[in-house]
């Protein structure tokens, strides 16, 4: 065979086991998923009530994907100013400083620590501090969770958004500056037009990893399966409720979690398809 | 490569074949293994003991934790030889068991409620406070009514943050069994399970989690395996027992629960005992096997290796050794009844232990 042929194979043969994976998984959510809507239907989405104690089962899950949006959102919100001048700073103002190196380093490094040490430093450090403050008496809830999953992808996004920014052709760049354009004109009149979709979907990367995120939420949003009343009121995530309540699960909550786990498959793809059409329609 | 790959094949399948002859040899074969699986509160006495009887007796057995949920669908199954659960099957779910399964006791555990008070030591709780505190409707440290109950102790103006599990835990099962025999407010609200519909509080995951953020959090109370709390040197309070004895968790108190009369097959709850002494959030932990062993062809040596180790397991040896790793041993009519059912277990009829 020729290496040509060879090399098609190979990329077709993964190619073809990523789509297994995809497909398998959502069928065999969907399979252990089905009991639990058979038995709710839709207020499986819409109840507020997850009642685990035995003959007296009942399951809704929106208490957890409240809590999953309210913290997400909180940490895009947080993310996107911080996220996006620390990405200008790097890739553009402070180009070539060797203090702009070191951040750029810092930031890769952050974006790789474990999540589960950012929990341990929330637990120990910014909830206490929270604490401190006077914002909340014991630090637990939507407020601490979504302030840590901020700093967690604070550098995801920005590291992505430099990228992006320094791949602007500095050609372009260099014909704004020539006709007397100022920094700021360059940044908003050629930068950001050239690298929009790509800051978007980096912004989109990072949201979905706040979605998913576990450990350090799980650490921190105090797992009261109640719907958020306030900024600093308890409550509890679809990641974390299954992460907590799987091992000891079986029959209808059993298929409660992954009836979650397929909702949060869902609106993980929802949030990927929102992304895809902004990054269609601005380009 | 290939030829690697072959001499693998061929001791893979010489490995399955002597197996198979393992399990189908006769009852004089003493090399057999057994392999168990259950309950995470027991676990850290089930492993020290583990490790002596391998020393001792040179049989090897295995224990994973991993729930007792997980250890009673795993006898179900038959992939081990038992089980363990720290919450006894109802009759309903024993009948759901392919064939008649018995529990057998190994030791005594405790839940004991833990509390964050800067300078406060010795807090008395009664049922009643129990119930305000875990209910929510006593939200503050310095309430009368727990004042009253604690004089000459300096209670904080704070607000009370009660810490529960956040995972299944049979921790949780005696702890709100405990709260439905006591509350009938807590019954109708919440009840009993591995997992609960929570009033109040926030939730932490395992004893470490909940014992953590107690410690991390001031003015926090919440429920702890006495195991746990015992080594981590928590402040836990004493309780007003049924006999109206405030009582502090401990080896001797936890076994005094143990004292009162006990149905034959040992499947009762001894939370809320009776006795004088006994602290009132107490429980067996159970290993469950089938009564009858001779099932999916498995040897006669098999069935009597693992009679032989339940049988040590609840003997003075294996029993002197609990309260090393904070557990309390089963008091000598608990041990007798265990070994009486025991002895009830047969092998194609025959009884397995003389």
């Amino acid at each position: 065979m020729k290496s040509d042929t060879i090399t098609k194979y190979v990329l077709l043969l993964s190619s073809l086991v990523i789509l297994l994976v995809s497909a398998g998984m959502i069928f065999s959510l969907l399979g252990d998923a089905i009991p639990v809507f058979e038995k709710f239907g839709w207020r499986f989405i819409i109840s507020t009530d997850w009642n685990p104690t035995e003959g007296r089962e009942s399951y809704g899950a929106l208490p957890f994907i409240a809590g999953t949006l309210s913290t997400s959102l909180l940490a895009l919100i947080i993310c996107l100013p911080m996220a996006f001048s620390t990405a200008l700073f790097i890739a553009e103002y402070f180009k070539k400083s060797s203090f702009s190196t070191v951040l750029s380093s810092m930031v890769d490094l952050l974006a790789g620590v474990p999540s589960i040490v950012y929990g341990l430093w929330g637990f120990y450090t910014l909830r206490p501090f929270i604490v401190s403050l006077g914002l909340d008496s014991q630090g637990y809830g939507i407020f601490t969770s979504g302030l840590i999953l901020a700093i967690m992808i604070i550098p995801y996004a920005t590291s992505l958004s430099a990228e992006i920014i320094a791949m602007v052709p500095n050609e372009l760049k260099e014909a704004a500056y020539a006709l007397g354009a100022t920094r700021m004109e360059v940044i908003f009149n050629v930068i950001l037009p050239n690298a929009r979709s790509g800051i978007i979907a980096s912004f989109i990367l990072a949201f979905g990893r706040a979605l998913g995120e576990t450990m350090a939420v799980t650490m921190l949003i105090g797992n009261a399966n109640i719907i958020p009343t306030g900024l600093f009121s308890t409550g509890n995530s679809m990641a974390s409720v299954i992460a907590n309540q799987f091992g000891e699960a079986d029959g209808l909550k059993m298929s409660a979690l992954i009836a979650i786990g397929l909702l949060l498959f869902v609106i993980t793809g929802i949030v990927n398809a929102i992304g895809k059409l902004v990054i269609k329609k601005l380009s | 490569m290939k030829n690697l790959l072959v001499v693998l094949l061929i001791a893979a399948m010489f490995g399955a074949c002597s197996n198979g002859k393992k399990s189908a040899a006769d009852s004089s074969d003493k090399a057999v293994s057994i392999a168990a699986a259950g309950a995470t509160f027991p676990m850290p006495y089930y492993n020290m003991v583990i490790k002596n009887y391998i020393k001792e007796k040179g049989v090897l057995v295995t224990y994973g934790g991993i729930g007792s949920g997980g250890g009673i669908k795993s006898l179900k199954d038959k992939v081990v030889d038992f089980g363990a659960t720290d919450a006894y099957l109802s009759d309903e779910k024993m009948a759901a068991m392919p064939s008649e399964i018995v529990h057998i006791p190994t030791c005594l555990g405790a839940v004991v409620i833990a509390y964050n008070l800067e300078g406060v030591e010795g807090l008395k709780l009664t049922n009643e406070l129990l119930e305000g505190i875990f209910m929510g409707d006593i939200t503050k440290w310095n309430d009368s009514k727990i004042a009253a109950n604690n004089e000459g102790l300096n209670l904080p103006d704070q607000e009370i943050t009660f810490v529960h599990r956040s995972d299944g835990s049979g921790t949780t099962y005696i702890f709100s069994d405990f709260m439905t025999k006591i509350s009938t407010k807590w019954a109708d609200a919440v009840g009993t399970g591995k997992s609960l519909q929570w009033p109040v509080g926030i939730g932490a995951k395992g004893n470490p989690g909940v014992a953590g953020t107690i410690k991390s959090t001031p003015g926090a109370i919440g429920y702890v395996g006495s195991e746990y709390a015992f080594a981590q040197k928590i402040s836990y309070a004493m309780l007003k027992n049924a006999a109206g004895n405030y009582i502090e968790p401990s080896i001797e108190s936890i076994s005094a629960a143990a004292q009162g009369a006990m149905p034959e097959d040992t499947r009762v709850m001894l939370t809320n005992s009776d006795d004088a002494n006994a602290y009132p959030i107490s429980g067996f932990t159970w290993l469950i096997l089938y009564k009858e062993q001779a099932y999916d062809g498995r040897s006669k040596a098999q069935a009597q290796g693992t009679l032989e180790f339940l049988d040590w397991l609840i003997s003075e040896g294996a029993q002197s050794q609990a309260s090393k790793v904070n557990y309390a041993p089963l008091p000598e009519k608990a041990v007798a009844q265990a070994k009486t059912i025991l002895r009830s277990v047969t092998y194609n009829g025959e009884a397995l232990l003389k």
